[in-house]
């Protein structure tokens, strides 16, 4: 089986948007260009309302992703265990369409008995160990956010200790919203690990709107921008492609 | 503590529910809930006047490969690694197909609990019959991963300790599949999510210093320092403090290792525990001294060898100025 990379948004909020797009739609477009879309909602003492538990959700319903709404203590934790979740569901639905290539019809891996079932779910741990991994991080720096940032902090550097415990290759960008001028900000490009975040993360200034829908946009393009540079060097970019269900 | 609403509901069912499986046709009637995880939960149910524990999850990934390490360890001749494996099935539901389990149920208190009800005198032999269970898992190309006092069970009499749940077991070489903050090295900034056998090691230390401090504390400065403190701290983990913080470094490499020191402690009796504690400094300390002392011999050596080439060659020198001078 040919290994790709397999590409994640982590969204980090911990409330509703409330300027351009619609995210849930953003994220919809996401998964159609193969991206997953992950949210964490981050409570300290208050409640996320309704509307921004069913937007959470909604998104990473959309998004083919995991969704998780966590106390700010359990971040770390969370983040790590969120995507790596979200990375055996995507390879499970490629095993998936390689098993219906094999036995034809509509069978997935659940309808197996649990013997080779078993057989089955060996690759896919194999493949959640060494495929490589795209992750691109969006933290929402709205008012709101502002002394749950340090912990945010804390989970990403925990995240690239997790997932560089893996053979395959990890690539981490993060990104903000809102941002100085724009509505969403590059924090730091594509990198290994998360280590230079400890320094850019203390200037990070807090305010103003949620521009959720925006910033899942910009981070699809930022996956785009990469794509084609790779492109340029001429080195095929074969990417997991979970098609609509 | 997490959110999972679906996960509670789903697979979440009264005592006296008879779960059926849909491929090997065995009928369990549910008891009571002995708990659940992030990954499911688990009961005790009945089936034919036997008593077993089984799980459940609607994640069937989870179920699936933690079958496959309880399989892997029924390899293993006569070891006691893990609770043993009945059954596997999936259970057909108006709301949709749940994937489960059955094993051996294992009856007893946790570790904590233990020790709480027949004082401090047990951790040493616990942790030692714990660490025996470790080296013949890692042995098998396992790591435990999970390590934690909930996951510990203390059956008996004669009392023996024993591992459930191996949502966290972990091919050696392989990220770390699941694993508590608390008992986690990379969470103490003391090294990787890679799963070996020092790993599981970190985790054990890090359970000893939670039975003097069986809430646990919080990270401050989060490093060993702090860990270091707290185990100067208490006078039932000073008796213990060389094998714990040579786990916590990462010294040992072997789960044999650690055994060995701990049980050199263990014997001693509390009237030699002055002494017992000395012998164990000596006792933990000679891995590290004696590579010192062959890494020394090794440099003396090469010095040596060194000199002597030096010394032919300036010879040869000099042989060859005093043929050409002739």
């Amino acid at each position: 089986m040919k290994t790709g990379t397999l590409k994640q948004i982590l969204l980090i909020t911990d409330g509703c948007s409330n300027q351009g797009e619609d995210p849930v739609a953003m994220a919809a477009l996401a998964k159609e260009q193969g991206i997953t879309v992950n949210v964490i909602g981050v409570m300290e003492q208050d409640v996320i309302d309704e509307q921004g538990m069913n937007e959470i959700e909604g998104i990473a319903m959309s998004g083919g992703g995991v969704s998780q709404v966590v106390y700010s203590q359990q971040l770390s934790q969370t983040v790590q265990m969120v995507t790596r979740k979200a990375m055996t569901q995507t390879l499970q639905g490629v095993v998936n369409k390689e098993l219906q290539q094999i036995l034809g019809g509509s069978k997935t891996m659940e309808d197996l008995p649990p013997d080779q079932r078993g057989e089955v779910m060996e690759v896919v741990d194999e493949l959640g160990e060494t495929v490589e991994l795209e992750v691109l991080v969006l933290v929402d720096t709205s008012a709101s956010m502002k002394h749950k940032l340090p912990t945010v902090k804390e989970a990403l550097l925990d995240l690239s200790l997790s997932l560089n415990a893996r053979s395959g290759d990890n690539r981490f960008s993060v990104f903000v919203f809102p941002g100085k001028k724009k509505d969403v900000e590059k924090l730091l490009d594509w990198t290994p690990n998360l280590e230079s975040l400890t320094s850019i993360f203390s200037k990070l200034t807090t305010g103003g709107i949620t521009p959720t829908g925006p910033a899942i946009q910009e981070a699809l393009n930022h996956f785009k921008k990469k794509r084609s540079l790779r492109s340029l060097l001429s080195r095929d970019d074969e990417s997991f492609f979970e098609e609509s269900v | 503590m997490m959110m999972n609403h679906s996960l509670k509901s789903q697979c979440k069912v009264n005592p006296g529910t008879v779960i059926e499986g849909k491929w090997h046709r065995n009928r369990y009637t549910i008891i009571k809930e002995l708990g659940y995880g992030a990954n499911g939960i688990v009961y005790l149910a009945k089936n034919q006047n036997q008593q077993v524990a089984l799980k459940m999850s609607d994640n069937g990934m989870s179920i699936t490969s933690e079958v496959n390490v309880l399989k892997s360890f029924a390899k293993v001749q006569g070891s006691a690694l893990g609770p043993s494996l009945l059954d596997v099935d999936d259970w057909d539901r108006r709301s949709g197909k749940v994937s489960f389990y059955v094993m051996e149920y294992i009856q007893g208190p946790d570790l904590l609990t233990f020790i709480q009800q027949k004082g401090s005198s047990w951790t040493g032999v616990l942790i030692v019959q714990l660490l025996n269970d470790l080296d013949s898992l890692h042995k098998t190309g396992w790591v435990f991963g999970d390590l934690k006092p909930d996951n510990l069970i203390v059956t008996g009499p004669p009392s023996k300790i024993r591992t459930i749940d191996v949502g966290g077991t972990t091919i050696q070489g392989r990220a770390i599949k699941e694993f508590t903050e608390f008992y986690d090295r990379g969470y103490w900034g003391l090294g990787t999510r890679k799963a070996d056998p020092a790993y599981d090691l970190f985790a054990a230390a890090m359970i000893i210093i939670n039975t003097a401090y069986p809430k646990r504390f919080a990270k401050t400065t989060g490093d060993f320092k702090q860990l270091k403190m707290m185990v100067r701290q208490k006078k039932e983990l000073l008796k213990y403090e060389d094998v714990i913080l040579n786990a916590l470094q990462g010294h040992y490499s072997s789960a044999g290792e650690m055994r060995n020191d701990m049980l050199q402690l263990t014997r001693s009796n509390p009237v030699q525990r002055s002494t017992g504690n000395r012998n164990a400094g000596q006792k933990a300390g000679p891995q590290p001294a004696s590579r010192q002392v062959y890494r020394q011999k090794k440099q003396k050596g090469s010095i040596f060898e060194t000199l002597l080439i030096t010394l032919i060659v300036t010879l040869l020198y000099f042989l060859y100025i005093y043929g050409q001078l002739l």
